[in-house]
């Protein structure tokens, strides 16, 4: 294993522990996103450039578009309906 | 449960997957010792038999192009049920919603970011047999430029691009002209899939012959359902960010 192939298992290791770790669902999302990324260089590194290229499309735009979107949908019932 | 219990759960729980897991990790190959045949085979067969230089989309187009035409037509039921989820919202509840950026210079690089985008979709889904790439990338990249124009200008203008009138039509003629490139090859004589038109130059946008045509059609698909559960989740957002939700989901 080459040094570089370490240190992006290494990101990633650690960009799945912050997205756990996290607890404002925003925050997550967006910690998320960069967990995404860092999936995206070990790819890279790891001579896959093909699964990359989805993984740069669907973690960097769609699967946040998607979630953002689900929870300004929640926030926005929450706010009509107070507890 | 007490929150004891839960605990000797978790334990029993997670000292069974550890288990497994370091039992499964002991047995693997060694790190860069790939012992599997079928990869080696398929990169040294797909120039001279398909005359395809990426040897990941002449499997996904070519080789398992009947597997692809599952996962294509998971996308379009998945599209379908978000399309049908959120119902409720017509895209004439949010036509009036105004919504926009009020920032020259970010409108300005939002489009310029969004024809960048579309015209790398077009370069990703061209040369997908040629270099990393290919229908399904493409599709993704060319559904996220409308995504710039929502982001960076006004939802306004994301409706009128990406309007469901163009995104839907595109998601079925792409998923059912995989299908039909597929039944094609009966014409001739051939098994589902089966080539029907010459492999063309290794190298070339025209090379890897009838699959060319499946990466095309599947491009249209990918990008036709992402255009659609974009627009949905998009439209249903603005509806509930400005109050216009008929019915409050209990």
């Amino acid at each position: 294993m080459i040094p570089l192939q370490s240190v992006a298992i290494l990101f990633v290791a650690l960009g799945a522990l912050c997205v756990v770790l996290a607890r404002d669902l925003v925050r997550q999302a967006l910690l998320l996103s960069i967990y995404g990324f860092s999936l995206v260089v070990l790819f890279v590194v790891f001579q896959a450039p093909d699964v990359a290229l989805s993984a740069l499309v669907v973690s960097g735009i769609a699967y946040p578009v998607v979630l953002v979107g689900a929870i300004a949908r929640v926030a926005a019932i929450r706010k009509r309906r107070p507890r | 449960m007490t929150r004891s219990m839960r605990i000797g759960l978790f334990l029993a729980g997670a000292a069974g997957v550890g288990f497994l897991l370091v039992w499964g990790v002991l047995d693997l190959p060694t790190f860069g010792h790939y012992a599997g045949p079928y990869g080696d085979i398929v990169s040294k067969l797909t120039e001279p038999q398909r005359h395809i230089a990426n040897a990941v989309t002449a499997i996904v187009f070519d080789y398992r192009g009947f597997d692809t035409m599952g996962e294509e037509l998971i996308l379009f039921s998945a599209a379908s049920a978000v399309a049908m989820l959120f119902r409720e919202t017509r895209e004439a509840d949010t036509k009036d919603i105004v919504d926009a950026v009020r920032a020259d210079a970010v409108n300005g690089l939002g489009v310029l970011a969004a024809i960048v985008t579309l015209l790398l979709a077009f370069d990703v889904v061209a040369h997908g047999f040629v270099t990393p790439g290919g229908g399904f990338q493409g599709g993704v990249v060319f559904a996220a430029a409308f995504v710039f124009v929502y982001f960076t200008c006004e939802y306004h203008a994301y409706l009128r691009l990406a309007t469901t009138k163009f995104a839907e039509p595109l998601e079925s003629f792409g998923a059912g002209s995989f299908v039909g490139l597929g039944m094609i090859a009966f014409a001739f004589g051939l098994a589902f899939m089966g080539n029907f038109i010459d492999y063309g130059v290794t190298g070339r946008i025209r090379s890897g012959g009838s699959a060319a045509l499946v990466n095309w059609s599947s491009a249209l698909a990918v990008a036709g359902g992402f255009m659609v559960i974009f627009s949905e989740y998009l439209k249903d957002n603005m509806a509930a960010r400005y109050g216009r939700t008929k019915k409050v989901v209990q």
